[in-house]
């Protein structure tokens, strides 16, 4: 396949559709409106449904009703749009269905700004909604792994019956970067037989529901979320990481934040540092074991977002207290810089080399 | 003669009196002297000779208790 | 002998939660009835809300989806979207529908979805315990509103019927009741036309019927009728706001 120069967003639509993914309810918001714009262009020529709701919450409702009835499905917003969506996503989750949920972020809190930035971290990956749930959540660093990760992300919501959330952010989704999609030949969509079809009188009807009023049978449901959660722990754990071995430091990023780190490691590297890097690729669940792998003569690890420090959480947890865990981060809209990065490394470390 | 014959199935039965109020023939009526398993005095058939098959008291039922069968001449 | 009335195979075997004279259970006899008459009944998959009917899911034998509170219309939508030859209907009450599903069901009509709502409208909110509805007519007692609905304070309450029947998208709309047996059969009436309208492909259809609650209006089931017919008729008028035109 050759590659194609694509913006973000609308390769998320063309790697959708090449997953098989046939319906597409959105609501337009900044900065991802190019993807709904492409759904609606692009699924009446492949026989697909592209409706844009009055809202966000009725949009992944939408989702719900087609995910219960055994289509491939997706929507998309950006952070105010995606925390109308957290009732939805939580009956998603509850019911366990199968849909992809693109999150372009933007700066908060409330109406925030139209900016780029991580601040929906916690959002994602410790529910969001109502209850016990997780997502499985995919952060992209550029446009390949983007359309990489939305196909894999169909995949994974129909294998394991859970809402996958694709987290970027307003640069992932605006930029233009060459893509080839992957050749799906061999992957089969699974049958759904626990989907609402109708009974056609052949057999007993099938129920989408979240609701248990007996705690006991609730419990047991709940039981049954966290073992799938566990497995999902066990197997599904991406991550870029390299230079653990005698780092001085380890940064830790995600997303785009991750390239501007990589940059900024580049520069550190030529002045004679030694720099680590983890790159969680999903940030639920999350590499832990990862930072297992990082000598204790590491002075640190820091960690960069684009918030107030979420990311930074797992990353004390990771660490266990084996080490220090730095913070460097930028809010409201703001890109940080390699050089600003580059400063904060050699505040940790004590001056240039 | 009764035209019609009307079932209960008293298990049902929530004892609302909806049926009692509607039989224009005062076919119905509530049995205050037995309980049903759910803990209500169900309604029953006290005139079976007065049944015209009219329905009322199924259509009204909220339960589905009720079911009418209209008897050849 | 004939049996001319037994329990239709739209409903399960399981017996209702609804209070003693409630008439949700009539309500559900006359949307499966439909059902099973048209011949849908095998292709069908409903949508409960959150209310007293939450757990229609297990009353209705079709496939069926529990929606969050007012959201039955959205995810109508994606369901018929996705299954366009099925019959798909969304059951709600005044809660659900004219309090926090306002936007879904007027959205859904706008959009045209070849769905069928049926809105149960009593007044009042019967699961969490009476407080006052939309719906709830002015001097109506409930837990919300202790002295009565006052206009001045919560406004006067929302005619749904008519309203909708304001959008090009719903093709038809009417108001029934279910408190004689007559305006039963006429409400059955109403709801199998409504159901046409989807299987005929024409576009949205609501009915709106018009319901007791004997255990938050503080009323014995058979008086509870009688309020209804007293007070909310004359406020909430019977009869069709809108029929698709009949084709030359």
């Amino acid at each position: 396949m050759a590659k194609v120069l694509m913006k973000g967003n609308e390769a998320i639509g063309a790697a959708a559709i090449k997953a098989g993914c046939r319906y597409f309810f959105g609501y337009p918001i900044t900065p991802q409106n190019e993807l709904p714009e492409y759904m609606s262009r692009e699924l009446p020529n492949v026989g697909g449904m592209f409706v844009q709701a009055e809202s966000e919450i009725a949009a992944i409702n939408m989702v719900y009703g087609a995910a219960g009835s055994g289509a491939r499905v997706m929507t998309s917003s950006s952070s105010p749009g995606i925390a109308l969506k957290q009732e939805g996503i939580s009956y998603i989750a509850g019911s366990e269905l199968p849909c992809v949920i693109v999150d372009m972020m933007r700066g908060g809190p409330g109406l925030g700004g139209i900016q780029p930035s991580q601040t929906d971290y916690f959002l994602a990956t410790r529910g969001g909604g109502n209850g016990d749930y997780r997502l499985l959540v995919l952060a992209p660093s550029n446009v390949q792994e983007l359309a990489d990760l939305v196909m894999d992300g169909f995949d994974l919501a129909d294998e394991y019956r859970n809402p996958v959330m694709i987290l970027g952010d307003g640069m992932i989704g605006q930029m233009m970067e060459p893509v080839e999609f992957k050749n799906r030949e061999g992957k089969t969509i699974q049958k759904k037989d626990w989907a609402t079809t109708g009974t056609k009188g052949k057999r007993k009807p099938n129920i989408i529901n979240s609701l248990y009023l007996d705690a006991e049978e609730l419990e047991r449901h709940n039981e049954k979320l966290q073992e799938k959660y566990n497995r999902i722990r066990e197997k599904e754990v991406r991550v870029e990481s390299s230079n653990l071995e005698d780092a001085d430091l380890v940064i830790s990023a995600y997303g785009t934040t991750a390239r501007i780190v990589k940059t900024a490691i580049s520069k550190l590297e030529k002045e004679g540092y030694k720099i680590g890097l983890i790159r969680p690729i999903t940030l639920f669940p999350y590499p832990y074991d990862e930072f297992d792998k990082i000598e204790d003569t590491c002075k640190g690890v820091l960690t960069v977002e684009m918030n107030s420090g979420q990311m930074l959480d797992d990353v004390k947890l990771a660490l266990k207290g084996r080490m220090p865990a730095y913070f460097y981060g930028r809010t409201g809209g703001m890109i940080p810089t390699p050089e600003e990065i580059v400063k904060k490394v050699k505040e940790i470390l004590g001056g240039d080399k | 003669m009764a035209k019609g014959k009307v079932i209960f199935q008293e298990d049902l039965c929530k004892g609302c009196n909806l049926c009692v109020t509607v039989c224009p023939a005062g076919v119905i009526a509530i049995d205050n002297t037995n309980l049903n398993a759910k803990g209500y005095y169900p309604a029953g058939v006290v005139n079976a000779d007065k049944c015209i098959a009219c329905m009322n008291c199924a259509l009204i039922c909220p339960d589905l208790v009720i079911t009418v069968e209209r008897l050849d001449k | 002998m004939d049996v001319i009335f037994e329990k239709t195979i739209g409903l399960t075997d399981i017996p209702t939660h609804y209070c003693p004279g409630c008439t949700h259970g009539v309500i559900h006899r006359l949307v499966a009835e439909a059902m099973v008459e048209l011949g849908v009944l095998d292709d069908a998959i409903g949508v409960a809300p959150v209310g007293c009917s939450v757990l229609a899911y297990k009353y209705f034998n079709c496939d069926m989806h529990e929606a969050a509170h007012g959201r039955a219309p959205a995810v109508a939508t994606g369901i018929k979207r996705v299954h366009p030859d099925n019959f798909v209907f969304t059951y709600q009450g005044d809660g659900d529908l004219a309090s926090i599903g306002t936007a879904e069901v007027v959205h859904a009509a706008h959009r045209g979805e070849k769905i069928s709502t049926i809105f149960v409208n009593n007044a009042i909110y019967g699961m969490t315990g009476g407080q006052m509805a939309p719906t709830t007519l002015i001097g109506q007692k409930a837990t919300t509103a202790p002295y009565g609905r006052m206009e001045e304070l919560a406004g006067k309450p929302i005619r749904i019927a008519e309203m909708i029947a304001t959008i090009d998208g719903a093709v038809f709309v009417e108001r029934v009741a279910v408190n004689t047996p007559a305006n039963i059969r006429k409400a059955k009436r109403a709801i199998k036309e409504c159901f046409k309208a989807q299987i005929e492909g024409k576009g949205f259809g609501l009915v709106e019927v018009l319901s007791t609650c004997p255990t938050n209006w503080g009323y014995t089931p058979e008086d509870a009728l009688k309020w209804l017919e007293k007070n909310m008729i004359p406020y909430y008028p019977l009869g069709n706001f809108k029929k698709p035109k009949e084709v030359e």
